[in-house]
Parts: C-alpha cells; sequence; structure tokens
C-alpha cells in the first residue's frame, strides 16, 4: 500500500524543487512586472520611485511612442528568420543525406562557433564589414558599391548579424527532422517516377515540416527580443523594441513603461507562435 | 560532315558532364558556402589574436605571440573570466539537477498535471532574454536584493533548466523499455535497476546538456547584463569594450574557449564510440 503511494507521490517529488524555483524566479517575477506596467510616478517623488495606478494607458502611450521600433523589431525578426531558414535547410539537408562519415564532425562544426563568445563574433563582424576590412575597399575599387555607401550601422548589417547568431538554432532542429526520414521514402517517389523537385516538394518537405517549425521559432524568438546586434551593427534608426527596454531601464529608470513594453512584446510574440503552429499543425502543407 | 563531328563530341559531353556534376554536388558546394559563412568571424576572431595591436585591435599591424603569452595582460579582463567560469559552473549544476528531476518525472511517469508541466517548461524557452532578464531584476528590487553574483546564477539557472529538461527527455524517450524490464526481471529492485541500467542509459544525455547549460550561461550577455550589476562577466566584458576597441586577450580568451570545448566534444565522442565497441 505504502508503495503504490509513493509511486503516485514520485513525479510530483521529482517535480517539487524544480517547479518551485521556477515560481519563484520566473512566474512571479512576470506577475510583478505585470504590476509595474501599470504604475506611474509618485508625486514629488525620486526618480524611479512609483506607486500602483492601474493606468492601463501605459501600454497605450508605450506603443503609440515606439510603435516604430516595434514594427521594425518584427520586420527585422521575419527577415532573418527567413534568411537562416535558406541558408539552413540546405546545410542540414547536406549534413543529414550527403555528408557519408563526415556526419558527426560537421555536426560538431555547426555548434563550434558558438564557444566563440557571440559578441566577440558580432563584433567581429562590425570590424569585417567596417571601413578597414577586407570587403568594403576591393568593392570600392570594382565600383560595385559607391564611395558613400557603408556596409556597418545600417538594419542590412543588424539583419545579417541576427542572421548570424541564430543560424545554429535553425540547422540543429532542421537536422534532427530530415535525418529521422526514412530514405526509402524518397526512392518510394523516384520509382513512382517523380523528378528530384517534385519528391523534395511531396515528400522530404512536409515531412521535415517540424523541424522547420521549430527552427523558426527558436530563431523567430530571441531575434525579436534581441537587442545586441541592433547596438553593435545598427545606427540609431535601426534601433528595435530591445534597445528601447533596455535603456528604458538603465537609461531614463522609467519601470512602468520598460514592463508594459516587455508585455506587448512577449504577447505579441505569443500571439504569433501560436497562430504560426496552428497553421502549420493543421494545414494541409503539399 | 567530319569536321563537325569532330568539333562538337568533345564538347557537348564535356559541358553535359560539368553541368551533371553541378547538379549533384550543388548541395555540396552550397554547403561549403553555409560553413564558410558560419567561420568568417570565427577565423577573424582567431587571425586577430595574434595582432600586434597595442589598445583598439582594428587593423592588422603585425604578428605577436604575446596576447597568448600574456592572456590576462588586459585590465579587468580575467576577473570577468573567472565571474563567467564560476557562474557557469554553479548555473551548470543546478540546472542540470534540477532539470533532470522534471525530465524523469515528464518522460517517465504519466501523471496529473503532465501537459501543464510540459507548458511551464516551454515558457521560459518561449520568453524573450530581455522580458525574463527584465522581470527578474523587477523582482530583485522590490525585495531589495542588490543584483550581482547570485542572482545572476539565479537568472541563468532560470533559462538553462527548460534546455536540460529538453535534452534529458529526448534521451530517456529514446530507451529501450525492455532493458528496464529485463533488469527487473533478473531480481533487481527499482532502485538497483535505475542506478545500474537507466542512469548509466540516461547519462550521455545528462553530459549533453550540462554542457549546454554551461555553453549558454558561459555565454550569455542580455540577462546578465540586467541582474549583474557592477559585477563583470567575459560578455559583459567584451560589450563594454566594443566602444573603444576590444584588447587583443579578449581574442585570445574566445578562441581558447573555442578549442577546449571542440576538445571536450570530440574526447566525448570518441568516448562513447570506444564504449559501444566494448560492449
Amino acid at each position: 500500500m505504502s508503495s503504490i503511494l509513493s509511486k503516485v507521490k514520485l513525479p510530483y517529488l521529482l517535480l517539487l524543487p524544480g517547479f518551485l524555483f521556477l515560481f519563484t524566479f520566473f512566474i512571479l517575477p512576470i506577475v510583478n512586472l505585470a504590476q509595474t506596467s501599470t504604475q506611474t510616478p509618485i508625486a514629488n517623488g525620486d526618480t524611479g520611485q512609483y506607486e500602483q495606478t492601474f493606468r492601463f494607458a501605459n501600454y497605450i502611450d508605450a506603443f503609440i511612442e515606439n510603435r516604430e521600433q516595434f514594427a521594425r523589431s518584427f520586420i527585422f525578426a521575419i527577415c532573418a528568420t527567413l534568411l537562416a531558414l535558406a541558408i539552413a535547410y540546405p546545410l542540414a539537408y547536406a549534413i543529414a543525406f550527403k555528408s557519408g562519415r563526415f556526419k558527426n564532425i560537421l555536426l560538431v562544426l555547426i555548434i563550434a562557433p558558438f564557444f566563440t563568445s557571440f559578441l566577440l563574433r558580432t563584433v567581429a563582424w562590425k570590424q569585417i564589414l567596417g571601413e578597414e576590412g577586407f570587403v568594403v575597399p576591393p568593392l570600392r575599387t570594382l565600383g560595385i558599391i559607391s564611395e558613400s555607401t557603408t556596409l556597418t550601422s545600417t538594419s542590412f548589417a543588424v539583419v545579417i548579424g541576427m542572421t548570424y547568431n541564430f543560424l545554429p538554432f535553425m540547422t540543429l532542429p532542421l537536422y534532427a527532422s530530415l535525418e529521422r526520414i526514412d530514405p526509402r521514402t524518397m526512392e518510394a517517389s523516384g520509382d513512382l517516377y517523380a523528378n528530384g523537385l517534385t519528391t523534395f516538394r511531396r515528400v522530404t518537405l512536409p515531412l521535415s515540416m517540424p523541424g522547420v517549425v521549430a527552427g523558426t521559432l527558436l530563431t523567430f524568438i530571441p531575434a525579436a527580443g534581441d537587442y545586441v546586434n541592433a547596438a553593435i551593427l545598427g545606427n540609431p534608426n535601426s534601433k528595435m523594441l530591445g534597445n528601447v527596454i533596455e535603456s528604458r531601464y538603465f537609461r531614463i529608470v522609467d519601470y512602468p513603461t520598460a514592463a508594459a513594453l516587455s508585455f506587448t512584446l512577449m504577447a505579441a510574440i505569443l500571439i504569433l507562435v501560436t497562430l504560426y503552429i496552428r497553421k502549420a499543425g493543421t494545414e494541409e502543407l503539399v | 560532315m567530319t569536321k563537325v563531328k569532330d568539333a562538337t563530341i568533345p564538347t557537348i559531353p564535356l559541358q553535359a558532364r560539368l553541368s551533371r556534376w553541378f547538379g549533384r554536388n550543388l548541395i555540396r558546394i552550397y554547403a561549403v558556402f553555409g560553413f564558410t559563412y558560419l567561420f568568417i568571424p570565427v577565423a577573424y576572431t582567431f587571425a586577430f589574436s595574434f595582432n600586434d595591436s597595442g589598445k583598439s585591435n582594428l587593423i592588422w599591424k603585425g604578428f605577436t605571440l604575446d596576447n597568448w603569452q600574456n592572456p590576462c595582460g588586459a585590465p579587468e579582463i580575467c576577473t570577468a573570466l573567472g565571474n563567467s567560469i564560476k557562474i557557469g559552473l554553479l548555473a551548470t549544476i543546478f540546472s542540470t539537477i534540477l532539470g533532470t528531476m522534471i525530465a524523469f518525472a515528464i518522460g517517465r511517469y504519466a501523471f496529473k498535471g503532465r501537459s501543464t508541466s510540459n507548458l511551464l517548461i516551454f515558457l521560459p524557452m518561449a520568453t524573450p532574454e530581455i522580458v525574463l532578464g527584465a522581470s527578474l531584476l523587477s523582482l530583485f528590487l522590490v525585495f531589495q536584493i542588490n543584483p550581482g553574483f547570485w542572482p545572476t546564477v539565479i537568472a541563468h539557472v532560470v533559462f538553462c533548466v527548460s534546455f536540460v529538461v529538453v535534452t534529458v527527455k529526448a534521451r530517456i524517450a529514446s530507451l529501450d523499455p525492455r532493458l528496464e524490464q529485463a533488469a527487473m526481471d533478473l531480481y533487481a529492485n527499482e532502485f538497483q535497476t535505475f542506478r545500474r541500467v537507466t542512469l548509466p542509459l540516461v547519462a550521455p544525455g545528462i553530459a549533453a546538456a550540462a554542457l549546454l547549460a554551461f555553453s549558454l550561461s558561459f555565454d550569455d550577455f542580455i540577462i546578465t547584463n540586467f541582474n549583474s550589476g557592477t559585477l563583470t562577466t567575459f560578455p559583459k566584458f567584451v560589450y563594454v569594450s566594443a566602444a573603444r576597441g576590444i584588447p587583443a586577450q579578449a581574442n585570445v580568451i574566445g578562441s581558447a574557449m573555442f578549442f577546449l570545448a571542440l576538445a571536450i566534444v570530440i574526447t566525448g565522442q570518441l568516448i562513447s564510440k570506444k564504449t559501444k565497441v566494448s560492449k
């Protein structure tokens, strides 16, 4: 009897420490952030002192004031996600089906750049694409770009940087789902007179959809909240929502606006992700 | 007539062969470009770790080994590195223990609230880092806890736990249940089965999860920036010095971490191959 009882309890006992931790340091902070987002400054108080007044208009003010950065965050994140998908899919396909005995080595190489700090790599891009790097001067001499064109401090550089940084997050799930495909399904398609393109469109791609969904999510979510690429590779006109939240917190000490913006960002991401999963999960993909 | 034959026969097959070769290897060529893109900044960082640069490492000024011989030469850099390693190790230990326990509960048992548990694990991964960082900082401020070392460790455990759960759970799901049944048939009790059969089989997954947790923690900037206060970590050091030029010693440390991690991963793979063979 006691053994049955302990069996029922065991999973809960295993969950308890982890969930207590997540409750205290994940759920509670989010609830607290929600509270902060409707506060207003205390009259005659110091900077950074706020009281709860349930001012929901904070959200509207914050959104209207920062709608450009908001739109930019999502446009940049979508561009970076699509670019990463275009680069990562053939890469994952080559590793899964064309690499032979080099498969494990190539997989390690996909993760390897992670270990050189991503900030160092982003700064490296800034220098490579910069005025004194090895890309801009030759392009200028060849007349491909004009004297006044720069590659850094542009929205283009921000998107390239984000694409680069999140590429492994896209490649790994794609590889995992491609690797699971039984090659006989593709052979069967060929036996039934489908050409390479049709086989890919009707067999390989639909079977790899779980990887596409996982990869795009793992790229899009961090990209939408990122501010490091915009800070290092961008200019004042390519600022993203992350930059605004960061400066509201640290430079302006405007916690309510930062909290309202964080919440809007999270809600927008959750809505987009839910719609996306629903669409990718139920709609006929072929 | 013969002239035309002579002229056409060698050229057409060559073109055809070339285009066929190209068609067959297109994906490989593409992959080579993909890997080049991935490694350009890594190679750049490595190359500039040998730059005789003085203070700002922007332009190539000549080859030197000084930076590698004296990696702590830049002020603060080794303090920052030490903090990152300490935080990384602590965050790895805590998140691996908590995450593995959760993974066993979710991966092994059917219980009420299992799908809610899955959701709770998914949510931190679906929350942008900046929101995680900002919300934790607000909480610490409410309880008047100053940001610093331990708040940073806690913040890192929060985002590492989910990745540990996902990694270990995948390993548990791929276990053959017959192995455990066989152990039970041979009169091992539940604890013995767990210790002698289940745990060794799941161990590579736990090791992979721990490595992942460490690299996520070591490389994290956004959440750290919110919760570390005046404490410097290696990514913070790089970010702050980026404005006025990063010292070449940072390139040394970044490159050394790269080779160290590569060595660990390759050794791990060799060990797992060896144990497979000896079985």
